[in-house]
């Protein structure tokens, strides 16, 4: 039980856990999962799905975080992944082209990565601190954004550009699997090689693992394509759901929820150390925690305050003063007693 | 020919001397490049369209801006300790809320300008002692305080709530007129009295020197023995004080409560005191300096508005550009100091 109480996603799980309850009383038929048309249904399914883009853009985020980095141009770039896939594919002569659709995903994929090799530039290469090298992408991103639709929504038909935010795979929504397969590609990657130490060791001490022969500005950098592409994805999703590109209000605050969705999830935004499996429980517990706010009868805009209320308890459980100051009133351990005297 | 006829060489020492007696001391280089940059930007304009240095547009910009100098300087002051404070822009919408809410309910005007100060200055009060005395970033604090400043602005209303109260009308539509027939609004006084205050603050008293010193190293700033839990603490009350002056300000200028007004002002401060030459590092840095950086993107908008052909989003994507010309500008500085 202590072991239990000791796991670092006990915590989250717990929360999570908790939300679902609260549901499952307010109502009855939450879990309930029906087939129709061979898609599954249900509050479960719906949260998966809305909740992808931002468990994709989580996960990216959950390495920068891990190399004592952030993101905040990640809401833009999911706006430019929007514009730029809706824009090719509405000045198609023939818009609903499976090749063409597939054209303009890759574009957006492309451009989007080149805006995280930009961001990875200022902060690998010039030094600049992440919050202000990503600060900068994050205000002109949308300007330029809005450039590329010239300030317009722009609504596309097609029907496999629909697919990716919209479409079911064997009864599931495709968001979900594409995000679900990212997820497990990366955990491979960092878990199975030794990539994922190398990038805690950057988070530790850039300086000292250069030292001991990592190559800890390429690594720095790749971690910065790497959640650009994670947003172009989550972009082409959002975009793909509603057919639409908006830029001015597309992925608007998701930066926030990813780095909360992280947080969430145990990992330190001091840096050094990371999980990806609290990262998922972080990104679902704020997609179940949007659903639940409505279902309860609490207007779903006071969201915002809910979430402060959980960074703060969050962040109070995580900070080691926090829990010394909860723990001052128990003797202190032998050893430690040991070595003042 | 005595011998103390000056030869060339003395001649250029002394000149070279009073050259650099001349000059400004190095810590004003940044606001001396910000300022030539606002009166490049204002020649610019001049040349391209008629009318664009005439003295009422110039005025304009400090009347159209008023609340953003306010809410700079409070940043600026975060900034100077090495914090930052992202929740700037909700506090001043949820200060045009609990105002606008406030006088509905039939307030007197002096009672809610005290209550939406002091909700403000509370709030960041709160802010600071979680900052400080639990050890948490002050990003993730303030970003907490942001979605809490935001969710209680839903809790009052959804709805804009429009503000009837003669005293703030009378406010509002009040000018002050200068010689020439120009004018200004009475909130550009308000803004020029903070920026004062806060000028004379951080370089005359021993706060302010403080949070030079703590922003410098908070480390040394403790082994001096300097008061460093206060400052910490006090520069986030000086922030949400000046937040909720600047709502204040900013429900005047909008005559309306709305929890979506201000939506990424904390972006357009941070931009302001960063152009303005302040080091985001903290230790550096004018409150000047960020009131120029909010004359500069005034300017912006101004010229967008001259031009008529340009869209305003081009204003986002400039703002990002002299943003990043600044950050490797100070890049580039603090690299060679070191």
């Amino acid at each position: 039980m202590r072991s239990a109480l000791r796991h670092p996603l006990f915590w989250p799980v717990l929360a999570l856990g908790i939300l679902l309850l609260v549901n499952l009383v307010a109502t009855p038929s939450f879990f309930s999962v029906r087939v129709q048309d061979g898609h599954l249904y249900g509050s479960l399914i719906d949260i998966l799905r809305n909740g992808a883009p931002t468990l994709l853009i989580a996960l990216g985020m959950t390495l920068v975080i891990a190399t004592r980095g952030i993101d905040l141009s990640v809401g833009a770039i999911v706006a430019i992944a929007g514009a730029v896939s809706c824009t090719y594919l509405a000045g198609a002569p023939d818009e609903s082209s499976a090749g063409r659709a597939i054209v303009a995903m890759s574009l957006a994929v492309g451009v989007c990565i080149l805006l995280g090799l930009w961001n990875g530039f200022l902060v690998a290469v010039l030094g600049i601190q992440p919050i202000i090298a990503t600060l900068v992408l994050m205000t002109a991103g949308r300007g330029l954004a809005m450039l590329i639709t010239d300030g317009q929504i722009i609504t596309v038909n097609n029907s496999l550009f629909k697919k990716v935010g919209a479409g079911f795979v064997l009864g599931l929504p495709v968001a979900i699997l594409i995000a679900l397969a990212i997820l497990l590609v990366t955990a491979v990657l960092t878990r199975r090689t030794a990539l994922g130490m190398l990038i805690e060791a950057v988070g530790i001490n850039p300086e000292a693992s250069r030292l001991a022969g990592v190559r800890s500005r390429t690594i720095t950098w790749t971690v910065y394509v790497f959640i650009a592409f994670c947003s172009a994805v989550a972009g082409l999703m959002i975009a793909s759901n509603t057919s639409a590109a908006d830029a001015n209000n597309a992925g608007l605050f998701i930066e926030l929820d990813a780095i909360l969705a992280v947080v969430i999830g145990g990992t330190s935004l001091a840096g050094g150390r990371f999980s990806l499996t609290g990262t998922f429980i972080g990104a679902m517990f704020i997609q179940t925690l949007a659903t639940t706010i409505p279902t309860i009868g609490i207007p779903s805009e006071t969201n915002y305050l809910f979430k402060a209320i959980v960074v703060i308890l969050v962040c109070l459980l995580q900070s080691p003063k926090a829990r010394a100051v909860l723990r001052v009133r128990r003797p202190a351990p032998l050893l430690t007693r040991g070595s003042q005297a | 020919m005595s011998a103390h006829t000056p030869t060339a060489d003395d001649l250029r020492g002394s000149a070279t001397d009073r050259l650099r007696q001349l000059t400004p001391p190095r810590r004003f280089y940044p606001v001396l490049a910000t300022a030539a940059l606002f009166v490049g930007m204002l020649g610019a304009g001049g040349i391209r369209y008629e009318g664009f240095t005439s003295p009422q547009v110039i005025l304009n910009l400090l009347v159209d801006n008023a609340f953003l100098i306010v809410l700079a300087v409070g940043m600026t002051c975060v900034i100077l300790t090495g914090g930052i404070d992202l929740s700037v822009g909700s506090v001043v919408a949820l200060s045009t809320m609990v105002a606008a809410s406030t006088l509905r309910a039939g307030w007197p005007a002096a009672l809610v300008v005290v209550a939406v100060l002091l909700s403000g200055s509370v709030l960041g009060l709160l802010m600071g002692l979680v900052i400080h005395y639990f050890e948490i970033q002050p990003f993730i604090v303030t970003l907490a305080g942001m979605f809490l400043a935001r969710g209680l602005c839903y809790l009052i209303s959804i709805e804009s709530i429009p503000i009837k109260d003669p005293t703030f009308t009378s406010f509002a539509m009040g000018t002050i007129d200068l010689p020439g027939g120009y004018f200004i609004t009475p909130a550009v006084l308000v803004a020029l009295f903070v920026l004062a205050v806060a000028a004379w603050g951080l370089h005359m008293t021993r706060f302010g020197r403080t949070v030079y010193a703590v922003g410098g190293s908070e480390q040394s700033a403790l082994l001096m023995g300097l008061a460093v839990a206060r400052t910490k603490v006090g520069v986030y009350v000086i922030s949400g004080f000046c937040s909720s002056l600047a709502g204040l300000l900013f429900s005047v200028y909008m005559l309306s409560g709305y929890s979506l007004h201000a939506v990424g002002m904390e972006l357009d401060a941070i931009a302001a005191v960063v152009i303005g030459g302040t080091l985001l590092a903290g230790g550096s840095g004018l409150v000047l300096g960020s009131a120029l950086g909010v004359l500069v993107l005034g300017t912006i908008q101004t010229f967008i508005s001259f031009d008529g052909n340009l869209s305003s989003w081009w204003t986002k994507i400039t703002i990002g550009v002299l943003l990043l010309v600044f950050v490797v500008i100070q890049r580039l500085f603090t690299r060679r100091q070191a």
